[in-house]
């Protein structure tokens, strides 16, 4: 019964609302520059859309008696030309076949560009390699070059102009796309089309093609001013559009004789080349930084370098933990994304010992990590902001603590092993000057000095041969010899705690037990406390002395490790240790916690467990859940706890 | 014949890079998987376990004909699949289907999900409009998700809910035997033993036959039948999964069940962090787990050792010159 009453509450979970993300065309209007440069740039089209309705002079009749009048003079607003041209009639005429060439080259080449990438790309081997080759001859010409070649081949006039310009820049599209279709065509999707039964054409256009599609669009946004300038190049130098035709070039090209005596005549074609390509370059820009997954996610906001602090008052730590070299009480964070907010840690206590090692357990979005990366203020801001509570090394509260001094104590009394050590050690230095950087970070030390204290940060976490190991570079090493190097940089200056965010989900079983074990010596050595991030009791039961397990943001159990695995309190704890299968017993059937955690911008008022829980009554929801002390240091956030010690407590 | 396999696996082999350069030079070349010969029958569960480079995914790559071996032979129902994935794969992909370990990455995230699921059955089972919508209905129920996600885009959904789109997915084509790449590893393990239980009512439902691949060995001992240790591209060890698990024969073995964390055990000793695995560029003569190993003799060095059968139970094969005893 409780199995679909939870399946429906999923399903409504799921059915949530459409994301609160704004939209793309909202995006581009936060941007102002680009704003800008749509606002000029339509009005560039409307006008030259509209040129055969607005009341102009024809373009090209002559009028020897009215040449090179000046702009602002009587029938002829920008004045006249040479021939006695007007020169407004000639500019909205000529920025109308400027555009059109512009664009359709564009097209051209995107289509053509875009074909020979997607299948080079996708097909690899010899037809890529024969494709590339073909593109690097065409782009082994000087553009302008090779231009006048096929101008020269063909003869002067626009539409050679417009295959030159985009034969040209076939080659830009070509390499672009073929770099973004080789990255798809060795995903997973790809594979599970091929075993779907599509055809190699079918996978191409209808799973590879959409993907590339904004790819092609932004190279197309950023290139279209580009092709604008070449058209007005090539006209400029009489190869694109002939006598009387107007384009941009040929008129900028035919002022540019009497450039001291009649500036106007190529002035005015000039600036109108300049706005033209200067919004298009602008809304290109725009429609790249909407449109690129790169920079999609906030990566233009620049994060700061501390999570900001925001609390309403420091709460009073009634009774210190004496032994407790971090003592955190209270921690509130949250995040704010497009006006809603996100409680990802909604008051955490906890404090960690010398020397000992305390285990934070929980499922992905639980705010286990976020926990962590506040102490030292390592959540990004904005979004993110710590918004209460107080964390203490040894008696200083870090959230009140000046920037500087932060800086001091990262990765000096409190120090990060994180999950990926291929990610966080930098690719291009080696091991020992990446260590070296750590220990001067903190300790004034010359430099063969820092070289010789790297090298017993090696020996220390057990790696054969330091000395020589020292110059090698992170590829070098096999991923556990990695997960030390980060260990020993941990260990550069005298580490108080050390926070190991899933140090060992990333690594292989044999490789996991040996980085543990290391850990777990190391503490003893150091007499280091540790805060260990994970999701396995497995883990946990290896190294951990006592354990919190973190639900939507709280703290639900907290206690001895054996305790809390003998007799876990929490309803959640209980599901949490059932669903995993255990070595030496093949026969369990593994007891799956139906439904989702909640999202943490709409938590209940009361439990957040309740709605996936087989114990859960009515006083569950009605009220936030307290926390209860009972036995040997346990707290559970249940009134309906499982064992009934606790119960009675 | 009532128990002939399903799938066989005969000495296959697959060598990536190697041959000459322009210049007569030999191109380094890898050993992905060696002599692996694997029998696997209708219905059960084989489970391979390994460490990452061992050769498991190219293993099961094989398997569904997205790679093909250097050489040695795999016949799936009396036919030999590597001629038959050559020419076209439409064929095999109606038997051998394949779920991905990221089911995030294993979905195009430009189609919905009715497009994803169609795919197999209008290619592959060319059924048409009618037939296609009840199929997805059949499907969406066989894998626990409401029939209203059909009209969705992958982001929209967990990684448990997408691992059984994957799921689903490689159900439509209605196969009899399914390769499974580690497809629990990227998920939480709340969210887990759902995928698992999942896959064990498939299984009974349709009669399926799995090949579960998986670097967790307490998943891989929870769902398989039998168990295929990998190491350095070969086959260490295989046996019924309790044999195996119970008794191990393969050092090897051994120390990957005493390194497995378990709820409850505290760290047991750990081997020497001098070990280092091979370069497989440069493979050790011999015995590869050899550096590693508290019993290698000089005969481990002089030959490589044959998976030979143990003496305790039927089926139970090691690779070793100096097996654990049976206890």
């Amino acid at each position: 019964m409780s199995r679909s009453a939870t399946a429906t509450t999923s399903t409504a979970e799921s059915a949530k609302s459409t994301s609160s993300r704004p939209s793309s065309l909202h995006l581009l209007f936060n941007n102002k520059l680009a704003t800008a440069g749509l606002i000029v740039f339509g009005l560039i089209v409307l006008v030259a859309l509209a040129a055969p309705l607005l009341p102009l002079a024809n373009p090209d009749a002559t009028a020897p008696v009215d040449r090179l009048l000046r702009p602002l003079s009587d029938g002829h607003l920008l004045g006249t030309d040479a021939l006695g041209r007007d020169i407004l009639s000639r500019l909205i005429w000529g920025t109308r076949v400027s555009l059109a060439v512009g664009i359709s080259a564009t097209l051209i080449a995107a289509f053509f560009g875009s074909m020979i990438g997607l299948v080079a790309g996708y097909a690899g081997g010899r037809i890529d390699t024969l494709l590339m080759r073909g593109i690097d001859m065409v782009m082994a010409f000087p553009y302008i070059l090779l231009a006048l070649a096929i101008v020269a081949v063909l003869g002067p006039g626009l539409l050679n102009a417009l295959y030159a310009i985009a034969v040209v820049n076939i080659p830009f599209f070509a390499r672009n796309i073929r770099g973004i279709a080789l990255g798809l065509s060795r995903r997973e999707f790809v594979d599970a089309a091929r075993l779907s039964g599509k055809s190699h054409p079918q996978i191409l256009f209808l799973e590879v093609l959409p993907n590339v599609l904004p790819v092609i669009i932004i190279t197309m946004s950023t290139t279209i001013g580009w092709m604008v300038l070449e058209t007005a190049g090539l006209s400029f130098l009489g190869l694109g559009a002939q006598p009387p035709q107007a384009d941009l070039g040929s008129m900028l090209g035919d002022g540019r004789k009497i450039l001291f005596t009649a500036p106007h005549v190529s002035i005015i074609p000039g600036l109108m080349i300049f706005a033209l390509v200067m919004s298009i370059n602008l809304l290109g820009d725009g429609v790249r930084d909407v449109l690129d997954p790169r920079l999609k996610s906030g990566a233009l906001t620049r994060p700061v370098a501390r999570t900001a602090v925001i609390r309403d008052s420091v709460p009073q730590i009634a009774e210190p933990d004496a032994n407790a070299v971090l003592d955190v009480r209270d921690l509130k964070t949250e995040f704010a994304f497009g006006g809603e907010i996100f409680k990802a840690v909604g008051g955490v206590d906890m404090s960690v010992g010398q020397g000992e090692c305390l285990g934070i357990v929980g499922e992905s979005g639980s705010g286990k990590s976020v926990s962590a990366m506040s102490i030292m203020g390592l959540v990004p801001t904005p979004p993110g902001r710590i918004t209460g509570g107080v964390a203490l090394l040894e008696g200083e509260d870090l959230f009140a603590a000046t920037d500087e001094r932060i800086r001091q104590l990262r990765g000096s009394a409190v120090s990060h092993v994180f999950q990926d050590p291929l990610s966080t050690l930098h690719p291009l230095f080696t091991v020992g000057d990446q260590l070296v950087e750590a220990i001067q970070a903190h300790q004034s030390l010359s430099g063969s000095e820092a070289r010789a204290k790297a090298a017993d940060l090696l020996k220390l976490v057990r790696i054969p041969n330091p000395a020589e190991r020292l110059n090698a570079y992170p590829h070098e090493l096999s991923g556990g010899m990695r997960q030390r190097v980060c260990i020993a940089m941990a260990l550069a200056d005298d580490a108080r705690v050390i926070i190991a965010d899933e140090p060992t989900t990333a690594l292989d079983v044999t490789v996991q037990a040996q980085v543990l074990a290391l850990l777990d010596t190391l503490r003893k050595e150091r007499n280091a406390g540790i805060l260990f991030i994970t999701h396995d009791f497995g883990v946990v039961s290896a190294i951990c002395d006592r354990v919190a397990v973190m639900y939507a943001g709280k703290f639900v159990e907290t206690g001895k490790t054996e305790d809390i695995l003998s007799s876990p309190a929490h309803p959640y704890t209980a599901k949490l240790i059932d669903c995993v299968p255990v070595l030496g017993q093949p026969e369990r059937r593994l007891d799956a916690i139906e439904g989702r955690p909640p999202v943490v911008n709409k938590l209940p008022i009361g439990c957040a467990f309740a709605p996936r829980c087989p114990r859960a009554q009515d006083d569950c929801r009605a009220a936030p859940i307290p926390i209860t002390r009972f036995g040997d240091g346990r707290t559970v956030r249940c009134i309906h706890p499982l064992t009934g010690e606790a119960a009675n407590a | 014949m009532p128990d002939a396999p399903l799938l066989s696996i005969e000495n296959a082999e697959r060598v990536f890079g190697g041959g000459r350069t322009m210049f007569g030079q030999p191109k380094p070349a890898v050993h992905a998987v060696q002599d692996v010969t694997i029998t696997v029958r209708k219905g059960e569960t084989l489970g391979v376990v390994g460490e990452s480079g061992c050769g498991k995914s190219t293993l099961a790559r094989m398997i569904v004909g997205l790679d093909a071996p250097s050489a040695g032979r795999i016949v799936f129902d009396g036919r030999d699949i590597v001629k038959e994935a050559r020419g076209d794969l439409r064929r095999l992909s109606r038997e051998v289907q394949y779920v991905f370990q990221d089911p995030v990455a294993s979905l195009n995230p430009r189609k919905t999900i009715r497009a994803i699921l169609e795919a197999p059955l209008r290619h592959l089972r060319k059924l048409d409009k009618a037939q296609r919508e009840t199929r997805l209905e059949e499907l969406m129920e066989a894998v626990n998700l409401a029939p209203e996600f059909l009209g969705r885009y992958p982001h929209e959904f967990s990684g448990g809910q997408a691992q059984r789109i994957g799921i689903a997915r490689a159900l439509a084509a209605d196969p009899k035997l399914i390769v499974l790449d580690e497809p629990v590893s990227a998920l939480d393990v709340s969210v887990q033993a759902q995928v698992l239980n999942i896959l064990d009512d498939l299984k009974r439902r349709f009669g399926l036959t799995y090949v579960f691949i998986s670097h967790d060995l307490s998943v891989v001992e929870s769902v398989s039948d039998r168990v295929a240790v990998m190491y350095f591209g070969r086959i260490v060890e295989i046996g019924p999964g309790r044999t195996v698990f119970r008794t191990p024969r393969h050092p090897y073995t051994h120390l990957l069940l005493d390194s497995a964390p378990a709820p409850g055990r505290r760290l047991r000793a750990s081997e020497d962090a001098n070990t280092e695995l091979p370069d497989p560029y440069d493979p050790p003569p011999g015995c590869a787990f050899y550096a590693r190993c508290p019993r290698g003799t000089d005969k481990c060095i002089a030959q490589v050792p044959p998976l030979e059968l143990m003496s305790d139970e039927a089926d139970h094969r090691a690779a070793c010159f100096h097996p654990h005893e049976a206890q």
